[in-house]
């Protein structure tokens, strides 16, 4: 165990974020948030309603510029690159609410987000040339074995819409797998999940996290599902960190439980 | 077999309306229809790009139509026309020069379009139609403002190209061109918007801070789409400035992109055959309502009330089409293939055909 986080500390972390300040109008919504997360690290980012951790999200994919702060990808500080941009950098997503383009099928949703590493473009798209005929193909195989490892397979063709909740979630995750993400944030994958589907969420994000390679950061407000996966917690509050630890350093500690004192969900 | 029969068909199709026309089995006018039928599926399928796959409201197609025709008109009349002195190019060249020429103006057509295309990146929906509306003005009174084509007078000249066709081979040439060029408009849209890439587009109708997040470079895609649109417009005008043989820059003013409007959202948003389906019927209504004897036949309840009124069907035309789209929209909102494709609809359609 020693010598594992000897090794891993020693590489590049997958994200570095410093002294990441972000203000709305007088409302400082994030203040002074610092992280370190190496390759491999399954952690969590916790805290009461408007704590201010969407946005800590929003900042790292690069929907806002920070106030103040930087953040480093892999290395690559982000300041100033387009969302799109970022995620090429190996940062993927979902949304605490669903975001899947409803119109378009489930196949679709999962090819759309190979968009950095198509290698094609608009002439070779029309002229239907060798590179187009040769990416297209394999972008469908592998957008099709995504979906059959998330079990999706035969909704190939459906329009998310008309899937269920737990589905699309499921979807969602899926889609931001297909970005071939080093980092993936995920935003409250529990919300709105019973306590049956719940349970699955923890073993596919278990699975997940097993198989592609990936190192997984997430909101969650289902603590049981937060304690059972992560292994570093953050916890945030008005914008200020205010605990980080393992889940049983964060269960116990006061300013937490102060934080979310009259909150059932602890 | 089925790769192909649709191929198939359209080849059977074009060559036997071309030789109809040759040996004068349809008429003049019949052709003229024909073209115009052409040049308005090239102008739903290129705004179909951006009000349906793209979910933008813009409302100056005609503006990149007027580009596309202006600049095509102006080439074609340097190269093969005695306005401007001696023709630049042997008359023998023409056929090949000729859609080099309607390329030209539309990708002309294309950058103008830049012109909506970055004002797009930041504002949307009621914003942007005004910007799209400002731009149709905008193009239409500089050029109405250039005294070397003519101003607001207008130009002509082109005529001169069609004739050195002619000279070579006494066939229907414009007919021939504008069935090309629509094919050449439909192929190309369907394939950039079947492709992974183009599908970008629909993804940024959808949720474009999800297109963005998930990697798509949207500004790009946006850009991209408004060219393609513009280009496809832009040759459109270059062809029906030929068909016509004079150019006015008031043919492409707000009117003429309300008619593209009307057919996209007559068609459905986004479908591409609901716009070639839209185009033909459109068309079809508008030479329909030419008639006076027909528009006097559908108003004689009115009129009947009211015997000093006596409509001109020229006019009437501009409360028909509007009070489709109005009916239209109040009772099948999405248009009328919804923004599905012939084979969604008709799945035994798909049996006969492909199309890629
Ligand atoms: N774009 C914005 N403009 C102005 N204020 C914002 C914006 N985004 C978030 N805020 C404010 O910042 C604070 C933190 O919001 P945030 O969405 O990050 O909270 P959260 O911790 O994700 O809460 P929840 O658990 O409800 O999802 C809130 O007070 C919110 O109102
Ligand atoms: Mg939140």
């Amino acid at each position: 165990m020693m010598a594992q986080t000897q090794i891993q500390t020693e590489s590049t972390p997958v994200l570095e974020v410093r002294g990441l300040t972000q203000r709305f109008g007088g409302l400082k919504a994030v203040n002074d948030f610092n992280v370190k997360l190496m390759p491999g690290e399954l952690s969590g980012l916790i805290g009461p309603n408007g704590a201010g951790k969407t946005t800590v999200f929003n900042l790292v994919s690069g929907f806002y510029q920070p106030t103040e702060g930087e953040i480093l990808i892999c290395g690559v500080k982000t300041a100033r690159l387009k969302p799109h941009k970022v995620t090429a950098l190996g940062v993927a997503r979902t949304f605490q609410n669903i975001r899947l383009w409803n119109d378009m099928t489930v196949l679709d949703n999962i090819k759309v987000a190979q968009h950095s590493q198509l290698g094609y473009g608009f002439f070779h798209s029309v002229a239907r040339s060798k590179t187009y005929m040769k990416r297209e193909a394999e972008i469908e195989q592998e957008a099709f074995e995504l979906l059959e490892v998330f079990d999706l397979k035969d909704f190939a063709s459906d329009f998310p819409k008309n899937l269920p909740y737990g589905t699309q979630r499921k979807l969602e995750i899926a889609r931001a797998l297909s970005v071939h993400p080093q980092l993936l944030l995920l935003d409250e994958p529990a919300a709105g999940l019973n306590s049956n589907d719940a349970k699955d969420l923890i073993r596919l994000i278990r699975w997940i996290h097993d198989t592609f390679d990936v190192t997984i950061w997430m909101i969650e407000h289902h603590m049981d599902v937060m304690m059972e996966l992560a292994t570093q917690i953050k916890v945030i509050d008005f914008g200020e960190t205010i605990a980080d630890g393992n889940p049983e350093h964060i269960r116990n500690h006061p300013a937490v439980i102060t934080a979310y004192l009259g909150d059932d969900n602890i | 077999m089925k790769q192909y029969s649709l191929n198939m068909l359209l080849v059977v199709f074009a060559i036997g309306l071309l030789f109809a026309a040759h040996f004068r089995i349809i008429d003049g006018y019949i052709q003229i229809v024909f073209m115009t039928i052409g040049i308005n599926i090239m102008m739903s399928t290129s705004l179909n790009l951006v009000n349906g796959n793209m979910g933008e409201f813009t409302c100056g197609h005609a503006a990149f139509m007027c580009v596309g025709a202006y600049i095509s008109s102006l080439l074609s009349v340097f190269c093969f026309g005695t306005k401007f002195g001696e023709p630049l190019l042997p008359a023998a060249s023409v056929v090949i020069v000729f859609p080099i020429i309607v390329l030209i103006g539309g990708a002309f057509a294309a950058v103008s379009s830049l012109l909506v295309s970055i004002p797009s990146f930041k504002t949307r929906d009621d914003y942007l139609a005004i910007i799209s509306i400002a731009v149709n003005y905008m193009i239409i009174s500089a050029i109405e403002n250039m005294d070397f084509v003519g101003g607001s007078r207008g130009f002509q000249g082109m005529k001169d190209t069609v004739w050195a066709m002619v000279d070579l081979f006494d066939g229907p040439w414009m007919l021939f061109w504008v069935i090309n060029f629509t094919v050449f408009t439909v192929w190309v849209i369907r394939r950039f918007i079947s492709s992974t890439y183009g599908q970008g587009v629909n993804a940024i109708c959808q949720d474009e801070v999800a297109a963005e997040i998930m990697s798509v470079n949207t500004n790009k895609i946006k850009i991209i789409n408004f060219m393609v649109a513009a280009g496809l417009a832009g040759c459109a005008g270059g062809l029906y400035a030929h068909i016509i043989g004079y150019v006015n820059p008031q043919s492409f003013n707000i009117l003429k992109s309300t008619e593209a409007l009307v057919m996209v959202y007559l068609g459905g948003m986004g479908s591409l055959s609901g716009a070639v389906i839209s185009a033909i019927l459109f068309t079809g209504l508008l030479e329909v309502l030419r008639s006076q004897a027909i528009v006097d036949g559908l108003l004689s309840p009115i009129t009947f009330m009211f015997p000093d009124w006596e409509p001109s069907a020229g006019v009437i035309k501009w409360v028909m089409i509007p009070l489709l789209l109005v009916i239209v929209m109040q009772f099948r909102s999405e248009g009328i293939m919804g923004n599905r494709e012939l084979g969604d609809v008709f799945p035994k359609l798909k049996k006969f055909y492909r199309f890629k």
